[in-house]
């Protein structure tokens, strides 16, 4: 028998995505906030059931996409009023008009590159491990099964009243997540 | 209480709206009047400031309207039946038209034989810039106009009534011939109402910086209207934040993309630095009118962009409409930018007449607008994407789609 510590959490098996999406709402109303959903396709009712948390991505994509813009400014100027000052159809070295194309394509292309970043950093993958994966039955969930796993990080989480509430929920079977 | 029915039995506050627009515009146009005896140049110049700017939000809404026969989505199916009605009031705007070429003397220099006498590139450009010429070409792009949106219209109307899904197809097909048709008038309309302002000045990005900005102008009234709509029944049940999101990303596309076509005309012609092409900028830039470029930079494109990056402003009608608001009128003073520093080389001036014209012809458009509005159910609910684009919206708490529902 696993101890405590080295367990993940505790796994329902839905047949449906109606039935995963109600467990889910329930497991939030009776007070858990540390789970996932996991399902063959995306489903955006799971998204709010899960009580969506907020994302920082927004702010690192800004942060980004600032510093490309502020970047891309400083190194035309750098390059055309400092470092190579050449003389352009009489214009001044610092002709800012002619600065933004390549400042804006800089703002996108950092803002990019840090929303694709930021997304990987915040979310952890890629990940070669998962403990979800040692429950068998778990490859079922990118075929036709629906799974709602309630983690043992959750600060209501008991292996035996939970499992006992998961079981209220009508699933097909419910598995101990070994970590 | 059925979603078909029309929108005046459904919506009895429209009723009042246009009573009050048109009264209203009724005012405006009596105390405009008195400055046709006043200054007629200065009437004609800002009749033509009020004229395209209704005219932007007209045919804006009936390009976006053949746009999303194309694209789809649920933003265009929320919107299509305000749409409809703007596209509708093209005779009306026809009419309007009239007193632009009257006046074409007062406000077209090269309509003067003794001034394209004196300027040999004037002389060149006459086989194009000729009073006659130039009303034959208005005529042509106000039949297309006319035609596109009587037969989208009509058709839209015959699948309200019988739900044939052939209907739908049709539409497709005019409108891909539609947008195409729209973007080269468009062009040359701007061509000869605003660019020959200055006939010696010359830029080719100048048709699709006008067409964006009507696009702009669209969007923001479509979105009052929707917010406005979305307050009471039935939309009130029907109409969500993805609606509004949608919307809200879309106009943040044109305001970017009016900026791009305004910098790209600024940056080519700084850049070549030509005395005929910079000119344009010399009167604006090198005067107090400059103090209104600088504030269409900020108000035309930074606030709005700024503020239309955020998620929580998009999703939140009360503060969609106030963007869209503000956006409506610095598409006036984008217009005032490009007509009335062409008159006021000199520096900044503002008439009283540009307050009272565009006050005068927005509510008299308004009017024809809810009046159209009204003569329709408030959704296409035939449209094959309906569903699809409002959801389960019975469950919600709507009314049913019609009476006789189908099992």
């Amino acid at each position: 028998m696993a101890t405590r510590s080295s367990i993940y959490g505790l796994m329902a098996e839905f047949d449906d995505p109606a039935a995963l999406v109600t467990a889910a709402q329930r497991a939030r109303q009776d007070g858990y906030s540390c789970m996932d959903g996991y399902a063959p396709y995306p489903i955006e009712e799971l998204h709010h059931a899960l009580g969506s948390p907020t994302t920082r991505l927004p702010l690192v994509v800004l942060i980004g996409g600032l510093l490309g813009c502020g970047g891309g400014y400083a190194m035309q100027y750098w390059m055309s009023a400092v470092a190579y000052p050449l003389n352009i159809g009489g214009k001044p070295l610092h002709s800012w008009p002619a600065f933004i194309p390549v400042t804006f394509e800089c703002t996108i292309l950092a803002a990019a590159l840090s929303a694709v970043l930021g997304m990987l950093a915040l979310n952890g993958l890629p990940q070669p491990y998962h403990p979800v994966f040692n429950v068998p039955r778990f490859a079922l969930a990118s075929r036709n099964r629906f799974f709602l796993c309630i983690e043992a990080a959750d600060p209501k989480f008991d292996l035996e009243q939970t499992r006992r509430f998961l079981e209220t929920l009508n699933p097909r079977e419910v598995s101990t997540v070994a970590d | 209480m059925v979603i078909n029915e029309t929108a005046d039995v459904a919506i009895p506050e429209l009723a009042g709206v246009q009573r009050r627009a048109f009264a209203v515009g009724a005012v405006a146009a009596l105390v405009s009047a008195i400055g046709l005896f006043v200054n007629v140049d200065q009437f004609l110049q800002s009749y033509l400031m009020a004229f395209m700017w209704c005219l932007g939000v007209t045919l804006g809404c009936l390009a976006l309207g053949m746009v999303h026969q194309l694209s789809g989505g649920a933003w265009g199916v929320v919107l299509r039946r305000p749409i409809g009605a703007a596209a509708r009031v093209l005779p009306v705007m026809t009419a309007l038209f009239l007193p632009i070429v009257v006046g074409a003397r007062h406000l077209y220099i090269w309509t003067h034989a003794d001034v394209v006498a004196a300027d040999e590139a004037l002389q060149h450009k006459q086989l194009y810039l000729n009073t006659p010429f130039w009303i034959v070409r208005a005529i042509l792009y106000f039949a297309v106009w006319n035609a596109l949106s009587y037969v989208l219209n009509r058709w839209s109307a015959e699948q309200d009534r019988t739900a044939d899904p052939r209907i739908a197809r049709k539409m497709q097909l005019v409108s891909a011939g539609g947008l195409v048709a729209y973007g080269v008038t468009i062009t040359f309309a701007s061509f000869d109402w605003l660019m020959s302002l200055e006939p010696r000045w010359y830029s080719t990005i100048y048709g699709v910086l006008v067409m964006g900005g009507q696009g702009l102008s669209a969007l923001a009234f479509l979105i009052v209207t929707i917010v406005w709509l979305s307050r009471r029944a039935p939309l009130d049940r029907i109409i969500v934040a993805s609606h509004f999101h949608d919307v809200g990303n879309l106009m943040l596309a044109f305001v970017m993309l009016w900026a791009y076509f305004s910098f790209s005309q600024y940056l080519i012609i700084w850049a070549g630095n030509l005395p005929a092409e910079i000119a344009w900028y010399q009167h604006r830039l090198q005067t107090g009118w400059r103090a209104v470029g600088v504030a269409l930079v900020l108000f035309h494109f930074a606030v709005p962009f700024v503020l239309l990056l955020s998620r929580v402003i998009k999703r939140t009608p009360d503060l969609l409409v106030k963007v869209a608001l503000g956006v409506l009128f610095v598409r006036l003073i984008d217009l005032f930018w490009l007509i009335a520093p062409e008159f006021h080389m000199q520096g900044l001036a503002i008439s009283w007449l540009d307050v009272a014209l565009p006050i005068a012809l927005a509510a008299v458009w308004l009017g024809c607008f809810v009046r159209q509005l009204r003569g329709r159910a408030i959704l296409p609910v035939h449209d094959p994407q309906f569903d699809e684009a409002l959801g389960r919206i019975i469950e919600r708490g709507a009314p049913p789609r019609t009476r006789t529902s189908e099992p």
